[in-house]
């Protein structure tokens, strides 16, 4: 009896989290959004059923299954949950206008400026919007070589924050 | 072939924890069973050449307890917070990405508090910056720039404890002189 009133209370919770998850796609606005919406209720509402089955189950020889399912599902969602964020971040599947602040704008404007001018003729592109002053505009290391030791904080980010 | 020999000790863990899982999923922790397991956990774990994990050798449990205690208390109340934001804010939600730098510049650190701030509702991780152990984080309901730098502080105290539980020692010292500094 004891047992049952748990195990419904529970599920009910695992159940709560899958229906929060539901209301927040319907709901939040782009695709970043979503996502905390679809990824994040799995890890605490997955925790809840398997205890669930624990409490059920009653035996011990479950649990080091249930605890290896929810460690994998702990190991793994960030990871698939960071792929979407990231591909749906480079591919502008976000809505701009409701962030706040943007720190990471600024270093992808200027990695992506940094590779095109590595890539072109060593004559700068007035169209890409870097000032023509004749000769190559000296490029930051540290843009184009990922590995190179960068200054804490980068310029743009810096004056960014300090703005907002 | 090139790969360079990884002590024993260093390894060990990653041994155990395999033998744990094969233990798990055949639900018998019989000698014999382990026994095989870790034979088999040893084969593995010298014959796939992935890239070695560079484990920093210590491990501090007394810090772990804490440390799963506050994680599963953010972890319900983030939950209820995201559940909270779906029901009343919806559409009007105003999101930020935020980048915090981490002190530690261990891949393994790195990773870790990535994933424990990823688990958190309500943040998510887009990008990462090795050279400058920097995580550029998407997250939920940040309307100013007082949000942004609670988040900031937030992501550095649990790296603080993941440095704590298991950051190597140059990290942990540089984490008790910060603390002596303030």
């Amino acid at each position: 009896m004891a047992t049952d009133v748990v195990v419904a209370v529970l599920m009910i919770g695992g159940a709560l989290m899958s229906l929060a998850a539901g209301i927040g796609l319907a709901r939040f606005p782009d695709l970043l959004s979503r996502m905390h919406a679809a990824t994040k209720p799995q890890v605490l509402g997955l925790l809840l059923f398997l205890l669930a089955l624990a409490v059920e189950n009653g035996t011990w020889l479950l649990v080091p299954v249930l605890v290896l399912c929810w460690v994998f599902q702990l190991l793994t969602s960030p990871v698939s949950a960071h792929m979407v964020g990231r591909a749906g971040y480079r591919t502008r599947h976000l809505r701009r206008d409701l962030l706040t602040l943007d720190e990471l704008d600024d270093v992808v404007a200027r990695a992506a400026a940094g590779e095109a001018e590595a890539h072109e003729s060593p004559q700068p592109d007035p169209a890409a919007g870097t000032p023509a002053i004749g000769g190559p505009v000296p490029v930051d290391p540290a843009v184009v070589d990922p590995a190179a030791p960068r200054a804490p904080g980068g310029t743009g980010r810096r004056a960014r924050r300090d703005r907002a | 072939m090139s790969r360079q020999r990884i002590p024993l000790i260093t390894e060990l863990p990653l041994v155990v924890w395999l033998v744990l899982v094969w233990g798990a999923l055949w639900q018998d922790f019989g000698v014999g069973n382990l026994a095989f397991g870790a034979i088999l956990a040893y084969v593995v774990v010298n014959f796939f050449y992935l890239p070695p994990v560079e484990l920093t050798g210590r491990f501090n449990v007394l810090w772990l307890i804490p440390f799963l205690g506050r994680f599963f208390l953010k972890l319900v109340t983030a939950s209820a917070e995201v559940f909270w934001l779906a029901l009343t804010r919806g559409s009007r939600l105003r999101n930020a990405v935020v980048a915090v730098t981490l002190r530690s510049h261990s891949d393994f650190l790195v990773t870790a508090t990535g994933h424990a701030i990823s688990l958190i509702p309500g943040s998510l991780v887009l990008e990462v910056d090795r050279s400058t152990s920097t995580l550029y984080l998407h997250c939920l309901n940040v309307a100013s720039a007082d949000d942004a730098a609670a988040i900031r502080r937030d992501v550095r105290a649990t790296e603080a404890w993941l440095i704590r539980i298991m950051g190597s020692r140059d990290d942990l010292a540089a984490l008790r002189a910060e603390g002596v500094r303030r």
